[in-house]
């Protein structure tokens, strides 16, 4: 679809550009020969459409973070109202790489990131697979599976919160059933992140699907029947044939999820009801939040956040470069 | 949910069952589908299972009175003299005031938000200029939906803190007896517009590349002005991709918590949004008040459940784009 599009832009790219469209005003008229010849026949027209939508976002995103930039090479804290942007330096970064605080959230982080992303892909894909047998009631399920995704942090914390009880907890009948516990989910450091990447695994692992289904759908039956025409059982069937056809929907939903899990902030702020996360649950996201807004230091803090930026471009970085080798941009 | 009419009526009952291909005789032909199919729904409503534990803990939890959430197991239901609507009646009273201020900001930021993403995406799709220039562009909306905000947040709070400051800039709203504290919702409407606009546009343009070029075309070679054909053909074919649009965000923006954390800060606020109460409710010396904490927790999900329900495919077309 996109081919005759790039086909007449670069046709038009070549020169003519101006023998249609509504006639315009002198000046306006000479600006937009010359910028529409460089960019192509629409270029000047078409900026009022996307031209203000891209200015706001601009603005908020890439503004603020080389704004953010600014801030954490000040060393501003406290109650007062700006910060003094005179003196810049790295004091707070290296303050950063000494702090354990630090470390042990950004070693919390990368175990989230991995664990979190394995575990939701892999749920997510056996869905798929199972809701794709040629099933009955197959929007129910799909349905049920995904609902857990429409309801906001704040509102499945406190569940898993209830799930996760010392006393009266599910989680504590289920393995007490064969034998084992009971364990403070929530109160130990060992047992936390795990309890949360549970959680949120749970949450997210029916979007998961619904990007893996996607990509099943593609796969043109005949590659089923040939496998099967070969013998092959069912297991290897997808092992060998179906899952390796998925890598564009892997790698499109890893990207969601692990950028996801470098922003789980309203999960572990709502287990506590505060900044403080458990014991063994902070992550950089939470650290940040907490360092700028509970202890004021508003400079360490953005410098944390420069930090999980880079994170973040670091995932979104090749995918961005994937998407723009597949001729998707 | 569970008996919804519709749900078979694109399953065929033929529905390709890609195992029969290849097997004996007919009777163990039935005999092997029948074990695998039964194993393959039997997993399936454990996955259900799984997925409906929590949630219908929490709304069993919700009905129970204190002693009775001791004494019951936590999915059964509270028995007659267990049951209570009080925990209900509780939590609708704390959070009434913070439903409406949600509304009150998700509404239009969801709505401006969805129009931005809609002529952006026109702009930079349906119009025909360089795609070399294009690119970097889209490359820069589509890096902005993955940002993660802790990145702004310092700066967003020093412009509507130092420099915009609604709260006293606009004395005149105030005067009329609005608590200065709403100033805080249009910063969230605004500021949720401005990060909304990536993933909006990402959707529309999803869609707009597939629509039929020849149409267009002809009605530009008609002499037809590109805003000529935004309002006649390609906003009425939109429609579709707004219902998706609108759900995707109307979700993510009720949901949202890091920035009305930010920018209204306190749930004692009556401007406070309803994520925001509901993050600390049920909190005190006593312990935690876990029925409260759960039938609060359905009153905030309402909204976004009952758009759920009643548009799962568009929201699963959202997320899934």
């Amino acid at each position: 679809m996109t081919e005759s599009r790039g086909d007449r832009s670069a046709r038009s790219d070549g020169g003519s550009v101006t023998e249609e469209g509504p006639v315009r005003e002198g000046f306006l008229r000479r600006l937009s020969v010359p910028l529409d010849r460089r960019f192509g026949s629409d270029f000047f027209e078409s900026s009022p459409f996307w031209l203000p939508p891209f200015l706001l976002m601009a603005l908020f995103v890439y503004g603020a973070i080389i704004w953010n930039l600014m801030i954490s090479l000040t060393d501003y804290t406290g109650f007062a109202g700006s910060p003094d942007y005179s003196n810049l330096d790295f004091e707070m970064y290296t303050q950063a790489f000494s702090d354990p605080g630090f470390r042990e959230a950004a070693i919390n982080t990368l175990i989230l990131l991995v664990a979190f992303t394995a575990a939701t892909l892999i749920v997510g894909l056996l869905l798929a697979i199972l809701i794709d047998r040629g099933i009955r009631f197959e929007n129910t399920f799909r349905v049920i599976y995904l609902l857990p995704m429409s309801l906001s942090f704040v509102v499945t914390a406190q569940f898993w919160l209830w799930m996760y009880n010392f006393n009266n907890g599910i989680a504590n009948r289920l393995v007490g059933s064969i034998g084992l516990g009971p364990y403070d989910y929530i109160g130990n450091q060992a047992l936390v992140l795990w309890a949360v990447i549970f959680a949120l695994m749970w949450q997210f692992s029916g979007y998961a699907m619904v990007v893996y289904l996607a990509g099943l759908r593609a796969i043109p039956t005949e590659h089923y029947e040939a496998a099967q025409v070969d013998g092959a059982s069912t297991v290897r069937m997808y092992w060998r044939v179906i899952i390796p056809q998925l890598k564009g929907a892997t790698i499109s939903a890893a990207v969601v999820l692990m950028v996801f899990a470098l922003k789980a902030f309203d999960f572990l702020y709502s287990l506590v009801s505060g900044y403080r996360p458990p014991n063994g649950a902070d992550i950089l996201a939470t650290k940040m939040v907490r360092e700028a807004y509970a202890n004021l230091n508003w400079s360490y803090g953005a410098a944390i956040a420069i930090i999980l930026f880079a994170l973040a471009l670091a995932v979104i970085g090749p995918y961005l470069y994937y998407e723009y080798q597949r001729g998707y941009l | 949910m569970k008996d919804q009419p519709d749900d078979t009526k694109d399953q065929p009952d033929d529905a390709s069952n890609r195992d029969t291909i290849g097997s004996g005789g007919f009777v163990s032909r039935l005999r092997s589908l029948d074990r695998g199919r039964v194993g393959l729904y039997l997993a399936l409503l454990a996955m259900v299972g799984f997925y409906l534990t929590p949630i219908e803990t929490g709304l069993v939890t919700s009905l129970k009175t204190n002693q009775a959430v001791i004494e019951t197991a936590p999915y059964a239901p509270p028995g007659p003299s267990g049951f209570t609507l009080e925990k209900w009646q509780t939590a609708i009273d704390q959070l009434l005031r913070g439903m409406g201020n949600s509304m009150l900001y998700a509404v239009p930021a969801t709505a401006i938000s969805a129009f931005f993403g809609s002529l952006a995406a026109y702009g930079l799709t349906v119009a025909d200029w360089s795609k070399r220039y294009k690119a970097p562009l889209l490359a820069l909306f589509v890096a902005g939906i993955f940002i993660p905000y802790q990145a702004v947040l310092v700066p967003l709070s020093q412009f509507w803190g130092q420099y915009v400051q609604l709260g006293q800039n606009l004395g005149f709203v105030w005067a009329l007896g609005i608590d200065n504290d709403y100033a805080g919702i249009i910063e969230l409407v605004t500021t949720h517009v401005a990060y909304g606009i990536p993933i909006c546009t990402i959707l529309f343009r999803s869609y707009y590349k597939t629509l039929s070029t020849e149409m267009i075309e002809s009605a530009r070679l008609d002499g037809a002005s590109l805003r000529r054909v935004y309002r006649r053909i390609v906003l009425p074919l939109s429609t579709p991709m707004f219902a998706v649009v609108l759900i995707y965000q109307f979700t993510q923006i009720w949901n949202d918590l890091l920035f009305t954390l930010v920018l209204v800060a306190t749930e004692s606020s009556p401007a406070a949004p309803v994520v925001l109460i509901l993050a600390g409710l049920g909190t005190g010396m006593e312990g935690t008040d876990f029925p409260l904490r759960m039938a609060g927790a359905f009153f905030t999900a309402l909204p976004t459940l009952a758009v759920y329900i009643a548009f799962g495919e568009e929201f699963a077309e959202g997320v899934t784009t």
